[in-house]
């Protein structure tokens, strides 16, 4: 078993936790043209199941899945009118529901959008990702404030300031992980003998107020196989170090060196300390894209023959590794020591990449001891070495026994 | 009779939920939220080649006298979800799920169910259900802000929204021509414009054309306006009514609406819900029926129920005692929350002078009151019975088929696909094997035609 991390320092010489972005054909735009993909496929449960299937073969603890409630455009705010590039998507968390039957250590981690879904909703749906999988649910949250995006709901005139944001996705993750304890883990009990299925005393109303949404509760779904599915979320600065910080099992940073690591690690180290939370187990991934292959030059010829199909030189809002299985092995390993305790990998092109990291980069890994050789716990939590919390709502029955549900 | 060609049978499977059909306390009932359950139950339809597994939905616990109802089954898995996840063990059958209008939105209902028809190669359906009440509304962000009479106004448009956007795409946009570097025709692939009363959205639609190009469209509500909405836009109505006499009525009623819309007779298919309970011969049919009804109705439970049409506390009254004599509590109901059920009383003192009558007249408790005028089994008998009662009201038009929800979870239909399927089959009034691989196919009902886009005219006007 590892040992849990902590805010104090983690071990620099713990395993490392993997997982794995998936989106359309890969990050790179021209990934769909790459021999091998079928781009056809990219809207199929098949192209999904033999994804995660491969990365499960790969032994990485989850895999992602991308999603925005719009079409997919390189324009800041609106549709780019572009026929060159993967356009279109299916909801992640219904996705990661279809694979989960055929699979069964893998974690999977759809991507939800605070702004514009109801935390029942997103409760009940990851809580029941957790039920379908036995326990290896997480969600990725985000926001948008995108104006094109609200203007599909309706309900916002223009969208909020960008700190406003953060502020409610940390309200919607308040509400979706009282939710998930509002029922307690034997609150089904079945009594014949007084004809009662549940034991309401364990039923909890959640009554989450916040500026732009309450929510009453209980859920209406059983508390999740792990109490808390892993909540995880991508950290660029600022308000969105603090969703890490409030929220967040899980937390990828965006740095694009060792040393913007450490800082980066250090700020989101600290808010969570502000935060009150800072008891609480929190990885920090390095979030990274990728193009492999056995030799340098071969990766980056790939690069280019990519980006001349694409007509511009790849960019992205991380870092980009360009080169063999072993160099990223070295890169990987070198930004533990800034206090990662996992990452992130985007495979450039789904297609070869994938493969790539499952067959070349884990085998270099476990060489050097620095990743798992089978799954060692049948959940997602467990991969991670994070507890099964307790239902918060148990904890304070037992403190004041009279509080049950008002009558 | 015999002018008539034999009408083809159409049957579906709801996973029992949370309602007093459900025995849950019989030593062979298991979960109704482990995975295993669901799994179980789904292969068991397909396996007997139904049309669809059926999951019904409900968006708060319910509660009773201010407190939450403990006597049956309580909590339920989401949806969507598991609908998903049975898509990846199942091959044929139909996936239909109840999904709310009023606390939904449309962008992100329609891709879900587009989602849904792409992962499970064109087998969801979707059952629209209109609940508007303030108290589901608290777990929202809306809140309960919808009043009643415009529950159907806003399920109307939020159903033609929803069309809107799943025919924003109209299936031949993707090239995904890795030669060429075309991935869409169209630049404009999704885009969409609505204004209404209700919502006022634009832009683009982000899930390509599914399989069925729609799901299939479910009504489940039985008021005169719930009617007219089935018969304007649904492909089928998931209904209550599986007597003979109440089913015509209800079938001659609600297709004698479609050709107001323009629609014909088969374009609307009647499946009520109905129950079942199967012997090695009638009598003990019949004798396990009426154990099964005495599980049902606890006497617990009959206080319960009477609470819905008395809309007041009755906890003092003896179950097995007379009816009680002081009158319902007329106005809203506020003993009873977030029961659809409570909703078919909208004479509570006549109810309640209806039922002490009969309970006078037949010497009938509070709990034997309950259980004569709530629902019963719908098809009680041997197998050969329940098959010859199936069929003749098919064949005389009081459905076009049933919802089947056993008592038992999960295993509750093994016995109806091992018995009386096969006799359905023998009559040829069901078939053996799928004849197609979509929901529609199964139903009879072809893939509509994408509309024009309206934000494409809208966007080059
Ligand atoms: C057979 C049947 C099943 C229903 N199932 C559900 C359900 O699962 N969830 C729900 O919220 N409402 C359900 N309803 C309620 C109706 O869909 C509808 O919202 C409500 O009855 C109000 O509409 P009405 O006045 O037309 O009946 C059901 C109704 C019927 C007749």
């Amino acid at each position: 078993m590892s040992v849990p991390p902590s805010s104090s320092t983690p071990s620099s010489s713990a395993p490392l936790h993997l997982a794995v972005a998936l989106d359309g054909a890969g990050r790179h735009p021209a990934a769909w043209r790459e021999p091998g993909t079928r781009p056809q496929a990219l809207f199929t449960a098949r192209y999904w199941a033999d994804a995660v299937t491969e990365a499960e073969a790969g032994l990485f603890d989850f895999v992602t899945f991308e999603d925005a409630l719009a079409l997919q455009s390189s324009a800041p705010d609106g549709p780019d009118e572009r026929t060159d590039r993967v356009r279109g998507r299916l909801d992640a968390v219904l996705t990661a529901a279809r694979v989960a039957p055929l699979t069964r250590h893998i974690g999977l981690v759809p991507s939800v959008t605070a702004t514009h879904t109801e935390p029942f909703h997103i409760s009940k749906a990851v809580a029941t990702l957790d039920h379908v999988s036995r326990g290896r649910a997480g969600l990725r949250v985000q926001v948008s404030g995108r104006a094109d995006e609200a203007r599909h709901f309706g309900r916002r005139t223009g969208p909020l300031p960008e700190a406003e944001l953060y502020e409610e996705a940390a309200d919607h993750v308040e509400a979706v992980r009282r939710l998930w304890d509002s029922w307690e883990d034997d609150a089904e009990i079945r009594d014949v003998a007084t004809g009662r299925f549940v034991d309401r005393e364990k039923l909890h109303y959640i009554d989450f107020e916040g500026p732009h949404f309450s929510v009453r509760g209980p859920s209406i779904t059983p508390r999740p196989p792990q109490g808390q599915p892993v909540v995880t979320a991508l950290g660029d600065g600022g308000a969105s170090y603090r969703l890490i910080a409030r929220s967040a099992d899980v937390g990828y940073l965006a740095a694009r060196s060792p040393d913007a690591a450490r800082t980066a690690v250090a700020a989101v180290r600290e808010a969570r300390e502000s935060a009150g939370l800072g008891d609480r187990p929190l990885h920090l991934f390095g979030e990274l894209t990728v193009f492999l292959d056995d030799d340098a030059e071969a990766a980056a010829a790939r690069r280019e023959r990519l980006d001349a199909l694409a007509g511009a030189p790849f960019e992205d809002d991380t870092e980009v590794f360009t080169g063999t299985p072993a160099g990223l092995a070295d890169l990987l390993l070198e930004r533990r020591a800034a206090g990662l305790t996992g990452f992130r990998l985007r495979p450039g092109a789904t297609a070869h990449d994938l493969p790539a990291l499952t067959r070349k980069l884990v085998p270099e890994l476990q060489r050097r001891g620095a990743f798992r050789r089978a799954y060692e716990a049948d959940t997602l939590r467990g991969l991670l070495g994070l507890e099964r919390p307790a239902s918060r709502y148990a904890a304070r029955t037992t403190l004041t026994a009279t509080a049950g549900p008002a009558a | 009779m015999s002018t008539k060609p034999l009408k083809q049978i159409h049957l579906a499977a709801h996973f029992p939920g949370v309602n007093n059909t459900t025995v849950w306390s019989d030593p062979a009932a298991g979960s109704h939220i482990d995975f295993d359950s669901f799994v179980h139950f789904a292969r068991t339809a397909e396996r007997a080649k139904f049309d669809f597994l059926f999951l019904a939905e409900g968006l708060r616990l319910r509660e009773q006298g201010g407190r939450i109802y403990d006597l049956d089954v309580v909590g339920r898995p989401d949806t969507f979800t598991v609908l998903a996840a049975l898509a990846g063990v199942t091959e044929r059958l139909g996936l239909t799920g109840t999904i709310n209008s009023t606390f939904n939105e449309p962008y992100e209902v329609a891709r879900q169910f587009a989602s849904l028809d792409h992962l499970s190669e064109g087998r969801a359906a979707w059952n629209v259900v209109t609940s508007w009440d303030a108290f589901t509304g608290e777990n929202f962000r809306r809140g309960g802000f919808l009043p009643r009479e415009e529950r159907y106004s806003r399920a109307r448009e939020f159903l033609s929204t929803a069309i809107e956007l799943f025919d924003s795409w109209d299936g031949t946009e993707l090239a995904a021509d890795a030669g060429s570097g075309a991935f869409l025709r169209d630049a404009r692939a999704g885009a969409f414009a609505h204004r209404g009363q209700h919502f006022d959205i634009e832009g683009r639609f982000n899930v390509p054309r599914s399989p069925q190009g729609r799901p299939v469209v479910f009504q489940a509500g039985d008021s005169d306006e719930g009617r007219e909405f089935a018969a304007s836009g649904a492909d089928a109505i998931f209904g209550r009514h599986a007597t003979l006499d109440e089913g015509r009525t209800f079938y001659a009623d609600v297709k004698g609406r479609l050709a107001a819309y323009g629609r014909t007779h088969d374009q609307l298919k009647i499946l009520p819900a109905a129950t079942f309970v199967l012997g090695d011969t009638d009598a003990e049919a019949h004798e396990t029926a009426h154990e099964v009804r005495r599980l049902q109705v606890s006497g617990q439970t009959a206080i319960k129920y009477l609470e819905h049409v008395w809309n007041r506390d009755l906890s003092g009254y003896d179950p097995d005692g007379p009816l009680p004599d002081v009158d319902p509590e007329v106005g809203e109901n506020t003993i009873a929350l977030g029961r659809a059920s409570v909703r078919q009383f909208n004479d509570p003192l006549a109810t309640a002078r209806q039922w002490r009558e009969l309970a006078e007249a037949k010497g009938l408790s509070i709990r034997e009151l309950v259980i004569a005028t709530t629902s019963r089994q719908t098809f009680v008998g041997t197998a050969d019975t329940v098959a010859r009662s199936i069929d003749s009201l098919v064949q005389a038009d009081a459905a076009d088929g049933f919802i089947l929800v056993p008592h038992i979870t999960p295993g509750g239909l093994d016995v109806f696909a091992d018995t009386v399927v096969p006799l359905l089959q023998e009559r040829g009034v069901f078939r053996s094997e799928y004849e197609g691989s979509t929901l529609r196919d199964h139903l009879g009902i072809a893939v509509p035609e994408a509309a024009p886009p309206t934000g494409r005219q809208v966007a080059a006007s």
